[in-house]
């Protein structure tokens, strides 16, 4: 057995080292914890500078008076709101705006569904479905402004849109499809309808060849037929992709501006107003951009009641 | 633990709020123009922000440029040529943030809004530094007795016939009263097909149409839309003018489609022969030769109403220049103004353009061009130019008010008395 001969004056000194080391280990945890937060501060930065700082900003713009026209701006509280709220041409926007997003979505996804599953069935041969694929994709290669100009162009009362329908016996004069209040919503939906249901075939084309073959052949053993299996196979396995999807599309399409800009620009008679030309007009027109941010947070709001469900059916699944 | 993540937590926050304003301070202390030279004497760089050079012939107006960099070698100019409604959309934003360039093209329509936010500099005191005499210029654009707005080269909107349709119609001269152009507009629409008499484009993305096809009926018989400043659509001649517009479209000599007619469709339909008179800018005489070489039309002084015999005032447009409030060198920016108004290189400027010197002693070479562009400075000449909404604040805003109105009317949703005191009512609120 060996004993320990401890010096009282070492005492201290051990104790110091002991308390040195511990800091270091404070210090090395710190820097550990650090590091991760070195390598998100760029992006925490741009979000910061890009997003969280233009939306207060505009957030606090909502309320006041008019700023940026007025150099001392000072607080008005729901003034602002009240007076979007209670706008005719507003609430007009808030419909029309419904009614756009809304029909978009419904026909993006009956469309995009239909030529998804033309290009994945086994009845059309390779090439056959190349030349399909690369047609219905074309709309999602243009540009707003060639889509906004090419539809101008087809849907003019000399239009060749007319000239078909009055080769076909359809109708018998001209239409004016753009101005014509009880036509122009209806026409630059069909043009966003035109230009945004390749982005859902194409969602929808990669799901539907992810659908492992088992289940059809299952299916097909239990004596199914192809309605029976479209229902009961197909679409619970498409559910989480088409919803996600009709919600992206909805919170997209409510922020089309520059199809419905470019067209008609809100008319005729404001019957394609949309939020998004209502908010342009306050701020750039009328010069108004308190009550323009008070729009432009309404806006906020409710596509963020539209993520927020997104966000939700992403962490169900 | 749950401490050390609070404090973490205050860190971070901080850390994010100094580097936000560090930022923030970092961007907006570039100051208003990005200029460099800020010495006395050295060299500077101008920033130009127009659309002019976007509507000239290719390289035309970088040669003016250059003759100015050559005549003035500390002073560098950089143009930022973009479209008009690109260029208004950028300076609007600009003028909120005021960070608009140092010199920045105009419309009359834009200068009471960017005066009022205190975005360009009054010109007035500017002239008066640098010894510059204002009688040589042809107008000023003023808000509240100050300049703010020269006009560099101004455009005017006569009426354009396509000759080949007036006479395929039976109509041997161009009409010069109303009643003329009613009934030469039915007789062209007469001639069936797709053709029309008139375009009346009524978009109300950009509602100048109201402007340019509708108000230019009101002037061109010497009437006003204001009084002392102030509103006055339910006087006689405004409603004469609108319910000659309502008669015209109730008369179906209007082309379809115009309530959300652009101007360029305008254009387009006459090139094509689909309409066969419209009031036009001047400028666009190049671009109908080049669409359609052939098209066989001239251009008249607007119709009045029966029996006038007045001087008749004439739409026009202009390219105007102002100089930002917040640039570090207005000096060197007023020599650039000076040498764009200068006797010879404004005439330049306007020959080219297809437009009238704002110089009065300027004298465009009127044989070089198109021999309409002869005409039409006859016409500018026997009436005076007139555009009520130049200098008039939220402009077109006041225009698409009434827009909506006069949609309404065309529509049947409601009489031009209605229309007009709705319209008075609504302006009333803005230059009341």
């Amino acid at each position: 057995m060996t004993s320990a001969n401890v010096d009282p004056a070492a005492a201290p000194l051990t104790a110091a080292s002991a308390g040195g080391s511990a800091s270091g280990r404070r210090h090395a945890g710190l820097t550990r914890r650090l590091v991760p937060y070195g390598y998100l501060s760029p992006t925490m930065l741009l979000l910061t500078v890009l997003m969280v700082v233009p939306i207060v900003m505009v957030i606090g713009y909502s309320f006041r008076d008019n700023v940026i026209v007025n150099k001392n701006p000072v607080f008005a509280g729901l003034v602002n709101y009240a007076k979007v709220l209670t706008d005719a041409d507003f609430l007009a926007a808030l419909q029309n705006t419904a009614v756009f997003i809304s029909v978009s979505t419904a026909a993006h996804l009956v469309l995009g569904l239909t030529f998804a599953m033309m290009l994945n069935t086994k009845l059309l041969g390779g090439i056959t479905k190349a030349v399909f694929r690369i047609v219905y994709i074309l709309p999602w290669l243009f540009t707003i402004a060639v889509i906004a100009v090419i539809w101008r162009l087809l849907l003019d009362p000399a239009g060749v849109v007319n000239y078909v329908l009055q080769t076909l016996g359809l109708i018998q004069d001209g239409v004016s499809w753009l101005g014509e209040p009880g036509t122009a919503l209806w026409a630059v939906t069909f043009a966003n309808i035109w230009s945004g249901y390749p982005f859902f075939m194409i969602s929808l084309l990669a799901a539907l060849q992810g659908i492992s073959a088992d289940l059809y052949e299952a299916a097909a053993v239990d004596g199914t037929n192809w309605l029976q299996r479209f229902v009961h196979v197909t679409l619970p396995q498409l559910r989480p992709v088409i919803i996600s999807m009709a919600v992206l599309d909805l919170i997209w399409t409510s922020q089309q501006f520059a199809l419905i800009w470019m067209m008609t620009g809100g008319g005729p008679l404001n019957s394609t107003e949309m939020l998004s030309t209502y908010t342009y007009k306050q701020a750039f027109s009328e010069y108004e951009f308190a009550t323009a941010s008070a729009a432009a947070v309404i806006v906020l709001l409710l596509t963020a009641a539209l993520a927020f469900f997104y966000v939700r059916q992403q962490r169900e699944q | 633990m749950a401490v050390r993540a609070t404090r973490w937590k205050r860190l971070m926050s901080a850390a994010a709020v100094a580097a936000t304003l560090a930022l923030t301070a970092a961007c907006g202390s570039g100051g208003s123009s990005g200029s460099d030279g800020a010495a006395a004497g050295g060299p500077v760089t101008l920033e130009f922000a127009q659309w002019w050079g976007a509507e000239l012939p290719a390289g035309e107006f970088d040669k003016i440029i250059s003759d100015f960099t050559a005549q003035n070698p500390n002073i560098t100019v950089k143009l930022l040529s973009a479209p008009y409604a690109s260029t208004k959309q950028q300076l609007v934003t600009s003028a909120a943030s005021q960070t608009l360039p140092d010199v920045v093209g105009l419309d009359g329509a834009w200068v009471n809004d960017f005066a009022k936010q205190g975005a360009i500099t009054d010109l007035s005191t500017l002239m008066t530094e640098a010894n510059y005499d204002p009688s040589q210029l042809a107008s000023q654009v003023q808000v509240a007795d100050k300049t703010y707005m020269i006009p560099v080269v101004n455009f005017v909107y006569p009426l354009f016939v396509n000759k080949d349709l007036l006479a395929k119609a039976g109509v041997t001269s161009v009409p010069t009263t109303r009643t003329q152009f009613l009934d030469a507009a039915k007789k062209i629409s007469a001639i069936g097909g797709d053709v029309k008499g008139w375009a009346l484009p009524l978009d109300s993305a950009v509602p100048n149409g109201v402007q340019n096809d509708v108000m230019s009926w009101l002037w061109a018989s010497g009437g006003s839309m204001l009084q002392d400043g102030k509103p006055n659509l339910s006087s006689a001649p405004v409603k004469s003018a609108v319910e000659f517009v309502k008669n015209l479209n109730d008369a179906g000599v209007i082309a379809p489609g115009s309530l959300t007619m652009k101007e360029q469709d305008k254009v387009e339909k006459f090139t094509n022969g689909q309409v066969g008179m419209m009031i036009d800018s001047l400028a666009h005489i190049n671009l109908i030769k080049k669409n359609k070489p052939d098209l066989n039309f001239e251009v008249a002084a607007l119709p009045a109403e029966d029996g006038y015999t007045g001087e008749r005032g004439i739409p026009y447009a202009s390219w105007g220049i102002g100089i930002s409030d917040s640039t570090e060198h207005k000096a060197e920016a007023f020599k650039f103004v000076q040498y764009l108004l200068g006797k010879d290189v404004n005439a330049k400027l306007s020959t080219i353009a297809n437009g009238f010197p704002g110089n009065k002693n300027a004298a465009p070479d009127l044989n070089a061009g198109d021999p309409r562009f002869k005409t039409a400075f006859d016409i500018y000449q026997q009436g005076y130019p007139a555009n009520e909404f130049v200098g008039l604040p939220k402009s077109e805003d006041l225009m698409r008010r009434f827009n909506e109105q006069l949609q309404l009317v065309l529509t049947g949703g409601a009489s031009v008395d209605d229309a007009l005191a709705t319209t008075q009512q609504s302006w009333s609120a803005v230059i009341g």
